[in-house]
């Protein structure tokens, strides 16, 4: 069974139709990288599958959880999918130990020495664990990114959503932040990317889909989409990106 | 009967000025208990409760806090309530108090970036855990300086509360001069310790924000 599964998902801001018939399914272990032109839904798919816009009609599974039903507990879902945003959100006034065991303390309700554990394992991970004590205005736009990935994986995510996390980076930070994604998807963590790193998508991502005017305009393999799309709006899309 | 001004009434004036100081702090802490409140009930995404808070801040703020000193003092005892000077006055500051800084503190809730509360959220907080540990301790540094700004001038402001017959420094000055006649070297000390009082404030705040990690 999937892990993530959208079905027919429709969403609206005011009049416009932001996504239209969404189907899409994501299993356990895979990783799907979301390409598209800006304004196509990319994010606004993503921003569904954890319930921070509701959507008007269909219906979204996450880990079981029906999270478009009305009584859908989205705290409870939430602590089982992880979000990066492109800029970062570190809690300004909080140390980056901080910002990675607040969730665990005060929504997990972990004792401080465990929560403190944790966070020093995931920040070790990103490999910044000599920044603990540095609080967010005294690290780069890169390390920044890398502590908001370690603070979502510090809530033991069975999936991890990334929304653009290297657009905001200058480009020679942007290798840095990768290099953690890749660390992830080597162990086998469950990722849906919305990214304009077209190599990042063909080498590391299993599936890529790819978005146009609010519809999955065109997916399958990550290598052999790229590589030879089948559909004119992809190819000039790539073409565009890739030039 | 006349006398000189002398270093008894400075001493008077001192001790008066400690009812002014009570009276600034006591409204404070109420005023700034209601506000939180308010300002949460405006701020928050549930329309009536936006509704109540405005209405609550625009009837306090459009109306002067001379007549609300005169409601709460002569208004209670009409209803048979004998107050005295003291709990009228900090219940017309406080309330005078509590629409301010909840104006105040709202602008500060809704400065922090949107983002932080995004953040949060995805992370499992609830709405008040959200609040409490992400954007509130934010919204403080951004409302240090307006909140202080405030508080220098309900310092001032509470001098209205002689017109009930509260003694405190600007009465106690008063009385001075009903005695000595001598109201330039009356005043002047009045003045004095109103400038220490409130420079004092702003000194303090001043200090607290540079040790402060204040958000970008």
């Amino acid at each position: 069974m999937s892990l993530i599964e959208l079905k027919e998902v429709c969403k609206r801001f005011g009049n416009l139709e932001v996504l239209k018939d969404i189907d899409l399914s994501v299993d356990e272990g895979e990783i799907v990288a979301v390409i598209g032109r800006s304004g196509s839904g990319k994010s606004t798919m993503l921003r569904c599958v954890n319930g921070l816009e509701p959507v008007q009609k269909g219906r979204i599974v996450v880990d079981g959880t029906d999270i478009t039903a009305p009584k859908a507990d989205l705290n409870d879902l939430r602590q089982r999918v992880g979000m990066v945003f492109q800029s970062y959100n570190l809690f300004p006034h909080l140390s980056v130990e901080r910002n990675v065991t607040l969730a665990l303390r005060v929504v997990r309700k972990t004792p401080e020495a465990e929560a403190r554990d944790i966070a020093h394992e995931m920040v070790t991970k990103v490999g910044l664990a000599e920044k603990l004590n540095a609080y967010p205005d005294e690290l780069s736009g890169g390390q920044q990114q890398r502590v908001a990935i370690a603070r979502s994986l510090a809530m033991g995510p069975k999936v991890m959503l990334f929304d653009e996390i290297t657009s905001a980076l200058d480009p020679e930070l942007v290798g840095e932040v990768l290099r953690v994604l890749e660390t992830l998807a080597a162990e086998g963590m469950t990722m849906i990317l919305v990214t304009h790193e077209m190599n990042f998508a063909r080498t590391v991502g299993h599936r890529v889909v790819f978005m146009h005017e609010g519809r999955i305009h065109e997916e399958g393999p990550a290598r052999a989409t790229l590589d030879s799309p089948r559909t004119a709006e992809l190819t000039s899309f790539l073409d565009a990106v890739l030039h | 009967m006349m006398r000189e001004f002398g270093l008894n009434d400075v001493y008077f004036l001192l001790l008066a000025a400690r009812w002014t100081i009570a009276l600034t702090l006591a409204s404070t802490l109420i005023g700034g208990l209601i506000a939180l409140v308010v300002a949460i009930l405006r701020t928050m995404p549930f329309r009536l409760a936006n509704w109540l808070a405005i209405g609550y801040i625009n009837l306090v703020q459009g109306t002067p806090v001379l007549g609300q000193l005169f409601i709460f003092f002569f208004g209670f005892s009409a209803f048979g309530l004998d107050v005295g000077a003291w709990t009228a006055a900090v219940t017309a500051f406080s309330i005078y108090a509590s629409a301010f800084l909840a104006e105040i503190w709202r602008g500060s809730l809704q400065s922090v970036p949107k983002p932080q509360w995004e953040t949060s959220a995805a992370l499992g907080l609830r709405y008040f855990e959200q609040l409490r540990y992400v954007v509130i301790p934010q919204a403080v540094r951004i409302s240090l300086p307006p909140t202080v700004g405030f508080l220098v001038q309900l310092v001032k402001n509470t001098s209205l509360a002689y017109v009930i017959g509260f003694v405190e420094l600007t009465r106690a000055g008063n009385m001075l001069n009903n005695a000595t006649f001598a109201p330039l070297i009356v005043f002047l000390t009045v003045a004095a310790m109103y400038f220490v009082m409130c420079f004092s404030l702003s000194l303090t705040s001043r200090k607290l924000e540079r040790s402060l990690h204040v958000a970008h």
